[in-house]
């Protein structure tokens, strides 16, 4: 039992990590990031290239999420920016962070080949730990560490700063946000920024959690981020890091209860059941939205 | 040239049967709808043409192709009442959700082999049964344009609540055109199956209905031809350009993936009414020079 929610906060962790840069932009463009998954796999690569170069973790880490900010950035002016005035901008921005998906993947295919990667051995120290009758790796309990320090840091910087206020205003809307003197652009990249980052931080965890990495590794994660941002409601940060939690909890019960061929299956009956019968989620906001 | 029409039937093929596809995604996209499900009512057409074939060799291809497009159409309603009050990003999540539903349920089935899949299906689809579902898909969705309900469903895509205040009955025809779409999915799928021997469920993963999103989009969905336009494109084309590709010593997976992603931004980004509105984007530029 104690073994079963030890490893759902495990998995859990990464799924809440993933799901907060994903519903960050959404609760701020309305636009659903296709491309979330593919900076996610981009990340780990370049972390691992980094690991593989010889570079520590402590410095690979950091640098593959401050890479995977900028992709974002990228990201923003490529695919988003031209699109953010047209009427039909939520379906287009969607599509059109589809294409920038494909292109990473292709990229990341030609580069790296359609087989799976794994980190040096090494790469992190190999040592388990007793948690009375559950027992932990060391690296589990530092990827549970770091996202939750992530997702707090977030907190803080959106509650707090004077940028966190800046890209909730512009969620709530840029027009009144843009008369107040916010500078509307800069406090969109600066999500896109902040949420590619976390998605970069959740792939390079993911990578070092299963110790493998392809191009496809972003896919499954993608879908089950669908499910965890579903769950806790379109936006709400709170929300995402709540249901990525419940998520791994509810996958890793599943799998303990009523086999493992049911794990990917039940994150799918959730994020229906709750589509129908509660559509804004556990902290959605409650006016109805045509996103 | 009938060298040359054997050495590319089986490009063809993929060209009509793409084509279905992404005018199964039209079908709901040209009522406003993002609907994502398609992947999912092709697998159920895929495998109801599958097992009808290989455990009733008697049954005639023409009514194994009516069942499989029956039955996704049959899915299709108990999936869209619910659904379809959805609107937008959270219509295609749900979407979403039910195709990858579909597709982990034929994993977890063993009588169709698991992931394995079904294998060994007599090939029964010929190009011109290809070309004739086409070409009657073409017709029906053709003949909406100018009818009463094409234009209830033109009201829906603009603005559903002014529709419905205008008492078009949008529940109706929304769920009619979701199940429309299914059964031109249901459609492909069993003609896919009888031509490539082989249903497995790693056919119908997310990427494929993303597939046929892309080529509607590239196509244009401002007029019914343009989602066949855009899949005969999109599946010819990296064809076309293999050999550049494989002199600039790009491997041609990735290659072609590069080249959908480019030309689907390009078109987005460029062209947001698709190849179709080309000529006469060219025209008007042609006269403005003038």
């Amino acid at each position: 039992m104690g073994q079963q929610i030890l490893n759902g906060v495990f998995v859990g962790s990464i799924y809440a990590l993933f799901a907060v840069g994903y519903t960050l932009v959404f609760g701020v463009l309305d636009i659903l990031n296709l491309a979330h998954a593919a900076v996610f796999m981009l990340s780990a690569f370049i972390a691992l290239l980094l690991v593989d170069a010889g570079l520590s973790l402590l410095v690979a880490l950091p640098a593959a999420v401050l890479a995977a900010g900028l992709i974002g950035i990228v990201l923003e002016r490529v695919a988003f920016r031209p699109l953010r005035d047209r009427a039909d901008s939520n379906i287009s921005g969607l599509i059109s962070s589809l294409a920038m998906a494909t292109v990473f993947e292709a990229i990341a295919l030609q580069i790296f080949g359609p087989d799976t990667s794994r980190f040096p051995q090494g790469t992190f120290p190999d040592r388990t730990l007793q948690i009375g009758d559950a027992t932990a790796s060391l690296l589990q309990l530092c990827i549970v560490g770091v996202s939750v320090v992530l997702m707090a840091a977030l907190t803080l910087l959106l509650g707090r700063t004077r940028l966190g206020r800046h890209i909730r205003a512009v969620a709530e809307s840029p027009r009144a946000a843009r008369i107040l003197g916010v500078d509307v652009d800069r406090a969109i990249a600066m999500a896109f920024f902040l949420s590619s980052a976390l998605g970069g931080a959740a792939g390079v965890l993911f990578g070092l959690a299963f110790n493998s990495i392809s191009p496809d590794v972003g896919r499954s994660v993608e879908l089950k981020g669908l499910a965890v941002i579903i769950l806790g409601g379109m936006g709400s940060v709170p929300g995402a890091v709540a249901a990525g939690f419940a998520l791994g909890l509810i996958e890793v019960f599943t799998v303990a209860h009523l086999g493992s061929s049911f794990r990917d299956a039940v994150s799918f009956v959730v994020l229906f059941l709750v589509l129908i019968a509660r559509p804004r989620g556990l902290f959605g906001r409650a006016a109805a939205r045509e996103a | 040239m009938s060298d040359l029409f054997l050495a590319y039937e089986s490009l063809i093929a993929f060209v009509g049967i793409n084509g279905l596809l992404a005018l199964s995604v039209y079908a709901t996209l040209c009522c406003g709808q993002l609907s994502l499900a398609n992947a999912g009512f092709m697998a159920i057409g895929a495998y109801t043409g599958a097992l009808i074939t290989l455990k009733a060799p008697g049954v005639p291809f023409i009514a194994v192709l009516a069942a499989a497009t029956l039955a996704p159409a049959i899915v299709a309603v108990p999936l869209g009442l619910p659904v379809l009050r959805l609107r937008g990003v959270f219509l295609a999540i749900a979407t979403v959700g039910f195709g990858e539903v579909v597709r982990l349920f034929f994993v977890n089935w063993d009588y169709t082999n698991g992931a394995l899949g079904l294998v060994a299906i007599p090939q029964r689809t010929h190009l011109w049964t290809i070309a004739l579902a086409l070409a009657v898909a073409l017709y029906g969705l053709g003949r909406l344009r100018g009818s009463r309900t094409g234009y209830a469903l033109e009201a829906i895509r603009e603005d559903e609540t002014a529709a419905r205040t205008m008492g078009i009955y949008t529940t109706g025809h929304k769920l009619a055109m979701l199940v429309a779409g299914a059964a031109l999915a249901g459609l492909a799928g069993a003609l896919e199956a009888h031509h490539t021997f082989i249903v497995s469920p790693g056919t119908f993963v997310f990427g494929r209905v993303v597939d046929m999103l892309v080529q509607a989009v590239v196509g244009g969905t401002a007029a019914f031809y343009g989602p066949a336009l855009g899949a005969a494109f999109l599946t010819v084309l990296p064809e076309l350009l293999r050999e550049i590709g494989a002199r600039l010593g790009l491997a041609p997976g990735p290659f072609r993936l590069f080249l959908n992603g480019v030309i689907l931004l390009a078109v987005i980004l460029y062209l947001p009414n698709g190849l179709v509105s080309l000529p006469a984007r060219l025209r008007r530029r042609a006269r403005g020079s003038a």
